[in-house]
């Protein structure tokens, strides 16, 4: 078969079933990807619930609190809450936002962290998700601290920063900083 | 050409990243963990032989005025399929390859393949051709992000090899240590090359 010509006619429609095919493609894969994909994003997020919290009995996912852009997840045990996870981010990163799932006690102390998803820089602002770095939130109370503030060492506070990632580390406490606030004026209102 | 040929011009002859310098962005850019070359590799392998083989099978019905834009119309849907498929099923790679993924459309490996190869030959070789770049690409960026990886981190597909304690050069992960490795990759493949083809 001879190459078809640079007619008007043929370019428009050869294009035009070429695009229609494609889509008609692109759509099948859709259908069958879009049940994995929010599978596997609210999977993620049940396992940083569970990470972040101390064991549970009830369903946190079913029922969760929106304010001001923050999720907060409450578990039960029994009839007791056993703690308060809370999905949090920050836009002052070197790289932009990121999120992070956080821990609290009905106390208001961290229990744990975990990153959900971040673009800081490999090697430096990555590693907050270390242990050497994660490990000085645990146990913390942000309400124990001088004027209830989160702040890294270099701008007066308790938090050694992660080495050569000041801002990184400033934007980790500005994020659980918003988490504890937030967490404060819901614990207030319940009373 | 014989048909094992179009496969190994690939893999060192014209190997896209050492040899004929294309498609440079991603390899810089994702190259900082060998899992990622890997990840990054096998995502642009299939949509280079998807694409060849379609472009190749269609050559006849596409005029020779459009065929850049058939040629993206067919890339982009392929890299679109892979898109979704890797965020569905490898949610972790994806969200450490992020937007690269979604740029592999603009890769020039693959529409300098399209133009160069898969609208001039038959079906076949163009799928070998692809085949051939593909594995040939995620060979060449899977070495330089293990060697950016051992340098910078101290590991090999996140297997750590030396203590926490020893530090490590960081400047191989950074973007500088990228175009540091690159160059000194492409002067030992120049090297080699010029001492067997002799």
């Amino acid at each position: 078969m001879a190459k078809l010509d640079s007619s008007l006619k043929n370019m428009t429609l050869s294009l035009l079933l070429i695009s229609l095919f494609m889509s008609a493609a692109l759509g099948f894969v859709y259908n069958v990807t879009k049940e994995p994909i929010t599978k596997s994003m609210k999977a993620k997020e049940t396992n940083a619930i569970k990470d972040v919290l101390p064991s549970f009995d009830n369903d946190p996912m079913s029922s969760p609190l929106q304010i001001n852009g923050l999720t907060f997840y409450i578990a039960t045990k029994g009839k007791d809450t056993v703690g308060y996870a809370a999905k949090t981010y920050t836009d002052r990163g070197y790289s932009g936002r990121f999120d992070l799932m956080v821990g609290f006690l009905p106390n208001g102390s961290i229990n744990n962290i975990v990153v959900l998803q971040q673009n800081e820089t490999p090697g430096l602002g990555s590693n907050m998700s270390q242990d050497k770095f994660r490990s000085q939130f645990l146990k913390l109370n942000i309400g124990e601290l001088p004027d209830k503030l989160l702040k890294v060492r270099k701008d007066g506070g308790e938090i050694d920063a992660i080495s050569a990632a000041t801002i990184t580390s400033r934007a980790y406490c500005n994020a659980l900083q918003k988490a504890y606030d937030e967490l404060m004026k819901i614990q207030e209102e319940s009373k | 050409m014989s048909n094992v040929s179009h496969f190994t011009n690939g893999l060192v002859k014209s190997n896209p990243t050492f040899v004929l310098v294309l498609g440079t962005c991603p390899t810089l850019a994702v190259t900082t963990a060998a899992i990622n070359g890997i990840g990054m590799g096998a995502a642009t392998t299939f949509v280079l032989v998807c694409s060849n083989l379609l472009i190749a099978a269609l050559k006849n019905v596409i005029p020779d005025k459009v065929r850049i834009a058939a040629f993206i119309l067919i890339i982009a849907s392929f890299v679109t399929v892979v898109d979704l498929v890797m965020k569905a099923y490898t949610p972790d790679l994806y969200n450490t390859l992020g937007i690269f993924i979604p740029l592999i459309v603009v890769n020039c490996i693959i529409l300098g393949r399209a133009e160069a190869f898969a609208q001039k030959n038959s079906v076949f070789p163009a799928i070998l051709d692809g085949l051939g770049m593909g594995i040939g690409f995620t060979l060449a960026i899977t070495l330089l992000a293990s060697v950016r990886e051992l340098i910078g981190n101290g590991s090999i597909f996140n297997v750590k090899l030396v203590s926490d304690n020893i530090s490590t050069f960081l400047l191989f992960i950074l973007p500088p240590g990228a175009f540091i490795t690159y160059g000194y990759l492409i002067a030992i493949m120049n090297r080699l090359r010029a001492r067997y083809s002799n």
